[in-house]
């Protein structure tokens, strides 16, 4: 199309007029500014890093150290003579620190065949809402437990790598709304020593855990691991608890048929049977300190 | 032709000129704080959020706060997971936001570096509740670019937030302090 001179004038005449028009209507109102929808990550999908034995999809904050206390009881089917088990205790002392917000390491001592253990918790995908919808949160958890109890067998003299055993976990969580949370944590195993030589040194099991809330501060949950391979003459582990917040602490009070703490020993050797009362009462207290304050606070 | 079509276009930006002339002058920043301090007892209950949303319009005065509440940083972790489940409920209401008027917007000149008293009336939403709010503050301008600084107090059960410790560990007031760099 050819545009001649003449034509132009009037062409750009109009134009201008139009947005001059224009200009005068866009009077400026941010009251009627549409909001722009903002990725909104789900948090506190558990109250801890634990559900009650094993690892939660949650990780402890940047910068936060947080000293958490698990103990359990003897078994209920002791009886009366040893007050229904709570004579005797198990413990494990831990220490977990936050590297960053995705990154999480943690060390810990058992008085169960008086293992050292270490892991780390990494948040691979986080659960959100808003500009990215994304319906679960994933993390990923590698444990290495060291068994120090002296070896009392003459015959057999293991090596030292022989006390190592690892687990790999993968947590699925999603929380739906504020008052439900469901969680799936295939897990595997790798023992460097098993007891005979046609035992699989590798343990495949599932867990399924849940958190139901029941006020502001009081939390209901519930773990179950289920062995898909297994070692003979152990039981799943199957606890359930509530989580009870206060202000720096959380208190976790539960009923559970394992003894151990540790990834291997509640999940793959739970000796205590539900059906005879081989169950005992356990508290895990966590209480966290800042060591190193977000930017925002440093000056 | 060629020459037409580059008069036709120097046309039509002076147009696109004039308009954006004519248009109302809007400074705006994503990165304004706003800190928040709610201390009742021996530990010390605070938050800051860095990624504060505000506008406001030169000519009208016409201004904007938005803050996502999950945004707010506190020292201590579980103190924030607690401030976003069991006070703010956060996955419910994730906004907060001011909508207000700069009343006496017409006595700053923004060319002329200096500092200048502002008042502000407009109405806060936190938490789903909306409340009237009035406060004064100070508008610093540096090289045409606003600063805005402001202090005021508000009532945390005004906005229908409950829990034991309001009025004991964390205060029945928080106070709220502003500076957003436009």
């Amino acid at each position: 199309m050819m545009i001649s001179n003449k034509k132009i004038l009037p062409i750009a005449f109009i134009v201008t007029c139009c947005m001059l028009s224009f200009a005068q209507a866009q009077n400026v109102d941010l009251f009627a500014e549409k909001d722009e929808p903002i990725r909104d990550i789900v948090t506190s999908t558990f109250k801890t890093t634990r559900i009650v034995n094993g690892h939660s999809i949650e990780n402890v904050g940047k910068g936060i150290l947080d000293f958490k206390i698990l103990h359990r009881f003897g078994q209920l089917s002791d009886g009366a003579y040893s007050l229904f088990g709570l004579d005797q205790a198990s413990m494990r002392l831990g220490l977990d620190y936050g590297i960053s917000k995705t990154l999480m390491v943690g060390v810990g001592r058992s008085t169960f065949e008086k293992q050292y253990d270490g892991f780390m918790k990494l948040r691979l995908l986080s659960q959100s809402t808003g500009g990215i919808n994304f319906p679960f949160a994933l993390s990923y958890a590698g444990t290495m437990i060291y068994k120090s109890l002296k070896n009392t067998s003459t015959t057999i003299k293991p090596y030292e790598t022989d006390r190592f055993t690892y687990a790999h976990q993968l947590i699925f969580a999603r929380k739906f709304g504020d008052y439900f949370s469901l969680q799936l944590t295939p897990t595997l195993f790798h023992y460097n020593l098993v007891s005979t030589s046609n035992m699989p040194n590798d343990f495949i099991s599932v867990g399924i855990g849940m958190r139901e809330r029941i006020s502001k501060r009081v939390n209901f949950t519930q773990e179950y691991y289920y062995r898909v391979n297994k070692l003979e003459g152990y039981y799943n582990s199957f606890s359930v608890g509530f989580d009870i917040e206060t202000g720096g602490h959380v208190f976790q009070l539960h009923v559970t048929n394992s003894t151990g703490m540790t990834e291997r020993t509640f999940i793959n050797e739970t000796t205590g049977e539900w059906g005879k009362g081989n169950i005992r009462f356990g508290f895990n207290v966590s209480r966290v300190f800042t060591v190193r304050k977000p930017k925002e606070f440093r000056k | 032709m060629n020459k037409s079509i580059l008069k036709l276009a120097f046309v039509l930006a002076l147009g696109i000129f004039s308009f954006s002339a004519n248009a109302q002058k809007v400074y705006s920043t994503k990165t304004g704080q706003i800190f928040f301090n709610a201390t009742g007892g021996i530990e010390k209950i605070a938050a800051v959020n860095n990624q504060t949303d505000s506008k406001f319009v030169e000519q009208t005065g016409q201004m904007i706060f938005a803050v996502l509440v999950k945004g707010f940083k506190f020292e201590n972790q579980l103190m924030e997971d607690h401030f976003n489940e069991n006070y703010m409920e956060s996955s419910k209401f994730p906004k907060a936001d001011f909508k207000g008027f700069i009343t006496n917007i017409k006595e700053i000149n923004f060319a002329k570096d200096g500092t200048y008293p502002v008042t502000v009336d407009g109405s806060l939403t936190i938490h789903g509740v909306s409340n009237k709010v009035s406060t004064t503050g100070t508008m610093k301008i540096e090289k045409g670019v606003p600063q805005i600084e402001g202090a005021f107090k508000i009532k945390i059960k005004d906005y229908g937030i409950t829990g034991m410790y309001i009025g004991d560990k964390i205060a029945a007031d928080a106070a709220i302090t502003i500076n957003c760099k436009y």
